[in-house]
């Protein structure tokens, strides 16, 4: 099997960075670096499983209902998704809480099916969804360490910033509240893709 | 075979819809069980919470059943009748006798429903604990409402001014000062100021209740603050007896 299914979405490709896909959540889910990973965690399933799935019916998928029968396999899959952890790990499945239902609308599940697991056998489908949804999940971990560092001096919820160092206990220092609000992250986001295209001569348009 | 046909679209999307019912009928039937109990424990734990019981159950080797001790070792469920309406009222008594009443919270967030359970020491007006939880509040915003940093600043507080119910306001600019006032999070006023719409209206409809043991408790209660003296009940118990 190809090595470049796998490489390719982390960097070349990354689905949100180069593809601009899933910039929503992107935006919505990383103040915080755990949700972030959760998040990243479960699009990773479901994208991954969601296009082994269609994979294996392409064949038989009616054209004129395709997206339909993408989306009801999506909806299931994300729907057993939280069943399952509702039974058998419901501390998680709190902290998801939302986003359960926000996977099944992530623009990365439904383009890779589409872009990808439609003609491809179901191996490289899977492998296919799951780089996606990796390369997917490297922002969010970048996004929310930079946002949760500044934004709340914390990583993965300890205190990292010296409490004696904030303002209120007498030092110099403050959260910077910009930081916890989407605009931060749309910023955050324009500067990886500007700093990742000026090093990768691939990405520069003549 | 011809996959653009009407016929083969309209039963394959019949055949589709039914296999993918069955499986989730089926996964639901199957985990219903574990779900719910999952529900009451939960509900179980966060009352145990708002009187800061239960503070190693993550710790605990088996942690429903960790959680079903603990509960039926301190908490006693009760009610009070107000009107026609009959409101869940949890009585805790700890091992040293100090007795706590524990009030059910439940509101609207900003995106779903927020809940919570608040604790009052006997005085009926100062808060000993509280807890609170979320359906779907915006994570990192919102959602900080269930964290022990928020819930915890309620401590202490009182909810009565005298006699006068003023509940615990929630403030925006990290301002909060007094007994009535907490903090709000940074990002996340609306689902602060829904905390503090769900504190109005729900120890709102104890009203009856609080305000009859808050007059009957200021005699006794005032020998049992100086066992254990807390500032903020003492201030209660000065202004009552100046006003006396």
């Amino acid at each position: 099997m190809d090595k470049k299914i796998f490489i390719e979405p982390i960097f070349l490709k990354n689905p949100i960075t180069v593809l601009v896909l899933g910039i929503c959540s992107a935006l919505a889910v990383t103040t915080k670096l755990e949700p972030a990973i959760v998040m990243a965690l479960s699009v990773t399933i479901v994208t991954g499983f969601s296009s082994f799935i269609i994979s294996l019916i392409r064949n038989t998928i009616p054209n004129r209902i395709r997206i339909i029968v993408q989306l009801v396999v999506v909806a299931m899959l994300v729907i057993l998704v939280d069943q399952i952890l509702q039974a058998y790990a419901y501390e998680v499945s709190k902290q998801l809480s939302v986003f359960v239902g926000l996977i099944i609308t992530n623009c990365i599940i439904m383009g890779r099916i589409e872009a990808y697991a439609l003609g491809n056998k179901p191996i490289p489908s899977l492998v296919d969804g799951l780089a996606n949804g990796f390369g997917y999940g490297l922002i969010l971990v970048a996004l929310a360490f930079v946002r949760e560092l500044f934004g709340s001096g914390t990583l993965y919820g300890i205190q990292v910033i010296p409490l004696s160092w904030y303002s209120v206990n007498g030092g110099f220092y403050e959260n910077n509240g910009f930081m916890i609000l989407p605009p931060a992250a749309l910023i955050l986001v324009g500067l990886i893709i500007w700093i990742q295209r000026s090093f990768t001569k691939e990405l520069i348009e003549k | 075979m011809d996959t653009n046909k009407n016929l083969y679209t309209i039963v394959y999307s019949t055949i589709l819809v039914v296999v993918v019912a069955v499986i989730l009928a089926l996964a639901s039937y199957l985990l219903k069980d574990r779900q719910q109990r999952n529900v009451a424990i939960e509900t179980k734990m966060m009352i145990l919470k708002s009187v800061n019981l239960a503070k190693d159950a993550s710790k605990a080797d088996d942690k429903p059943t960790y959680i079903e001790q603990e509960y039926s070792k301190y908490i006693t469920d009760s009610s009070i009748t107000e009107g026609n309406k009959t409101f869940p009222l949890y009585i805790c008594r700890l091992e040293n006798q100090d007795k706590y009443y524990i009030v059910k919270l439940h509101g609207a967030g900003l995106w779903g429903p927020i809940w919570g359970y608040i604790s009052f020491k006997s005085d009926l007006s100062t808060i000993y604990g509280a807890v609170f939880a979320h359906k779907g509040e915006t994570p990192g915003l919102g959602a900080e409402i269930s964290t022990d940093h928020f819930s915890g600043q309620f401590i202490d507080k009182t909810i009565f001014e005298g006699e006068n119910f003023v509940s615990v306001l929630v403030v925006k600019g990290g301002g909060a000062k007094g007994n009535h006032e907490v903090d709000a999070i940074s990002g996340g006023t609306i689902t602060s100021k829904a905390v503090e719409a769900m504190l109005k209206s729900c120890i709102g409809d104890y009203l009856n209740f609080f305000k009859a043991n808050l007059n009957k408790a200021t005699a006794p209660l005032y020998d049992s603050t100086m066992v254990n003296p807390s500032d903020s009940t003492m201030l209660i118990n000065q202004i009552d007896t100046t006003k006396n």
